[in-house]
């Protein structure tokens, strides 16, 4: 398959190593990847805040860049489930509400052949073992929007299942939401980093060495209170990282 | 479905208004979440009781196969009443009036107590008893009623302990959630007149302290005082849902009755029951069925309240109404399962809200009802209380998409205050619109983010200067990559599509 990836604003600028991660798995599972460098971001985060207006532009040019993309891709693909969501179910409500059908009809179609990672793993591709080596515990949180906007359900769990020399164990109140919100963790700062603080704390009673989950924003916000809450603290010293880059995780790259 | 509302150049409907009753929150959601976040009992008492709750309704709720059809049916019938409502309020008014009750008209707080007030008076009765009803904790009906001299007792143990205490609810189902027992057995040393001193907190002493207490003044209260889970326009039959049993004295024993109905609870025909008494118990206390349904049609001669009367509130609905994203908050039927589900709700508690109405529907529904001004009006903040992790949504029995509203709110209350001094995270997002709008100017963007490496210790920033500090006062922030990924693109596949 020809993949055109959607690196997201957020991965693009502060965590490439899950983007390029992406494109390592799906070349080894022999699909093309390309990168349509026009992309910036969904207008999810502008979206959710309230700026409607600034997030109709960013969604035209999301719809002109991968619309343009999928005339000679099968997919679009992203590791993150928000931004995904977003696509799906965003994008042509806001079309629709700024009186713009043309956009929603393109927006929707975009939307349609546009995947999170797991579900373009198991459900397109069909594969759950791609091959990868990862010799750590591991937990996993479900973040909201893959699980409740996206229902991605089982996929990342039967992918890790999968993962050779991974020792899975579950989390503790997993479906709680970590605090993050996009802004929300700006806005609401006390009640995000009480959120925070259970996830946390959480995440240390599984003694993991690391927390993985679809999406590097919700990743960004844990890690964060994982590194301060330190070695000793309540995380247990254990540290994230996103599905794509334990998918792309091999014997080589462990080792070397 | 789009339904029009109100004649073209006629004023939209009013907002509740403030003044009277308990809608509007005297600080914003951050500033008072940040103050209740310190209270570690209430984070305890929240977290106990709100997971255990949690699991009783995952339990009842899987239990009921065509649970989803249930959902798909309520939001039906709901979105069905709210675009016949005129129609269905004045045929409610013929069929009680019918029966031998007396309908009222409120348009507000202030006119629904003065109402009451004044049936009240007309009794000569100085005292009544009163049924859990969150549409008179909403116009402040207590309040009216003492500043008249006439005694109001709650009667629901949590409601009774809230007013005891001088306290206001924290949650729509369990109102005391925030008191512990130990803390219910001083209130009620202190405030209970002839209460047993040697009381102990065990529950069973306490409940049974309460029982003395109410059961003196179910027999001496000539006038009850009731909310109303829903009123059926074909009959004109009006029902209470509840739980304790003090609602069905209160609703026969007296010879007055007075009920206090917000206008969105009218639902079209008594069929529609059979689906909101199967969703309204399990998404509420966890129930397959609730202890006590009462159920009265006008009045019924030489049996029960031999004076009936409806008193129909506005306070902000038909407004609410007029916004056609915004409306489907009116479906709620106040089980409170959405507050028992968020996380925000869990740790902040429901007194951050500043309204009758907490957790995610208060969220939605208080600023729906009374209308938001500026920056100054503490009830905009509430539609930015919340991660829109979506829970609430899952759980919704009549399944009202509050993520959805939310966002909506946050639209219309940017839209709002554009023209304004931005505040800095409005200042930061209409300044990303213009990055993210271009190619280039993210990628400048990027390179521009690449110089945070010189503040980052160990891959980390652990203090930044205010806005910065409201990430870095909690959580640490990775240093920016040194090449983010399409720099690293372009330098190894040297092409792009």
């Amino acid at each position: 398959m020809r993949i055109a990836l959607m690196a997201t604003c957020l991965a693009d600028a502060l965590v490439p190593s899950v983007a390029r991660a992406t494109v390592t798995v799906l070349e080894r599972l022999g699909h093309e990847v390309v990168f349509p460098d026009g992309q910036t971001c969904c207008g999810q985060m502008h979206v959710n805040t309230g700026f409607e207006r600034e997030a109709v532009a960013l969604v035209e040019h999301h719809v002109e860049v991968f619309g343009t993309a999928l005339e000679t891709c099968d997919a679009v693909v992203a590791p993150s489930g928000s931004c995904v969501g977003s696509v799906r179910h965003q994008h042509g409500s806001l079309a629709d509400g700024a009186g713009k059908p043309h956009l929603a009809h393109r927006a929707r179609a975009v939307a349609e052949r546009t995947y999170e990672f797991s579900e373009l793993l198991v459900d397109v591709l069909g594969v759950t073992d791609v091959g990868a080596y990862y010799p750590h515990r591991v937990t996993y949180h479900p973040t909201c929007h893959s699980m409740r906007m996206l229902r991605v359900g089982d996929r990342p769990i039967r992918l890790l299942r999968e993962v050779e020399g991974l020792d899975l164990v579950e989390l503790p109140d997993a479906d709680q939401c970590c605090g993050f919100g996009g802004t929300f963790a700006l806005k609401n700062a006390a009640t995000s980093a009480a959120m925070l603080a259970d996830k946390v704390r959480h995440i240390g009673e599984t003694g993991a060495e690391r927390c993985t989950a679809g999406d590097a924003s919700c990743l960004l916000h844990i890690d964060g209170g994982l590194r301060r809450s330190g070695p000793d603290g309540d995380g247990g010293g254990a540290r994230t990282i996103h599905l794509a880059e334990i998918l792309a995780a091999t014997r080589a790259t462990v080792t070397s | 479905m789009r339904v029009a509302l109100g004649m073209p150049g006629r004023p939209a409907p009013p907002p509740a208004p403030r003044g009277t009753g308990h809608l509007h929150a005297a600080e914003s959601f951050p500033d008072a979440a940040s103050r209740e976040l310190q209270d570690a009992q209430l984070r305890t008492n929240l977290a106990h009781a709100t997971s255990t709750i949690r699991a009783k309704r995952a339990a009842v709720v899987a239990e009921v196969p065509d649970w989803e059809e249930l959902r798909d049916a309520a939001s039906a019938i709901k979105t069905d009443a709210m675009a016949r409502l005129p129609e269905l309020l004045i045929q409610l008014e013929e069929q009680v009036t019918a029966r031998g009750g007396v309908v009222h008209w409120a348009r507000d707080a202030a006119e629904a107590n003065r109402i009451v007030t004044e049936l009240v008076r007309a009794t000569g009765s100085r005292e009544v008893v009163k049924v859990k009803s969150m549409a008179t904790q909403e116009i402040g009906l207590n309040e009216a009623l003492e500043a008249a001299g006439i005694e109001a007792t709650e009667t629901d143990l949590a409601e009774l302990i809230v007013q005891l205490a001088g306290d206001t609810p924290s949650h729509i189902l369990v109102p005391a959630i925030h008191r512990s027992r130990s803390q219910i057995r001083e209130i009620f040393l202190e405030h209970m007149a002839g209460v047993d001193p040697g009381l102990t907190d065990e529950p069973r002493l306490l409940a049974m302290a309460a029982r003395s207490y109410l059961r003196e003044r179910f027999l001496r209260a000539e006038v009850a005082i009731s909310g109303a889970n829903f009123a059926v326009a074909e009959t004109g039959t009006l029902g209470v849902v509840e739980s304790e049993g003090n609602g069905r004295m209160c609703l026969t024993l007296p010879r007055t009755l007075i009920t206090v109905m917000g206008i969105e609870k009218v639902l079209p025909n008594a069929q529609d029951l059979e689906v909101f008494l199967q969703l309204l118990p399990r998404s509420s206390t966890g129930e397959r069925m609730n202890p006590y349904t009462s159920m009265w049609t006008g009045v019924s001669a030489g049996d029960g309240p031999q004076e009936v009367h409806l008193v129909l509130l506005d306070n902000g609905r038909t407004a609410a109404l007029a916004d056609e994203v915004g409306r489907a908050a009116l479906h709620c039927i106040r089980c409170s399962a959405c507050l028992n589900v968020c996380p925000v709700y869990e740790r902040a508690g429901g007194h951050a809200y500043g309204s009758v109405y907490p957790g995610p529907i208060g969220a939605i529904l208080t600023p729906l009802l009374t209308g938001t001004t500026d920056h100054g009006d503490p009830n905009a903040s509430l539609p930015f209380a919340s991660t829109l992790c979506g829970a609430c949504y899952d759980v919704c029995p009549v399944k009202i998409d509050i993520p959805s509203i939310l966002v909506h709110l946050r639209a219309r209350q940017v839209d709002a205050e554009r023209g304004g001094v931005p505040g800095a995270v409005e200042a930061g997002m209409r300044a990303l619109g213009t990055v993210m709008g271009s190619p280039r100017l993210f990628g400048a963007a990027e390179r521009a983010l690449g110089l945070g490496r010189f503040v980052a210790r160990d891959g980390a920033i652990r203090r930044l200067p205010w806005p910065g500090s409201l990430w870095t006062d909690s959580r640490d922030l990775p240093a920016p990559p040194a090449e983010p990924f399409r720099a690293w693109w372009a330098r190894e596949r040297g092409e792009s599509s």
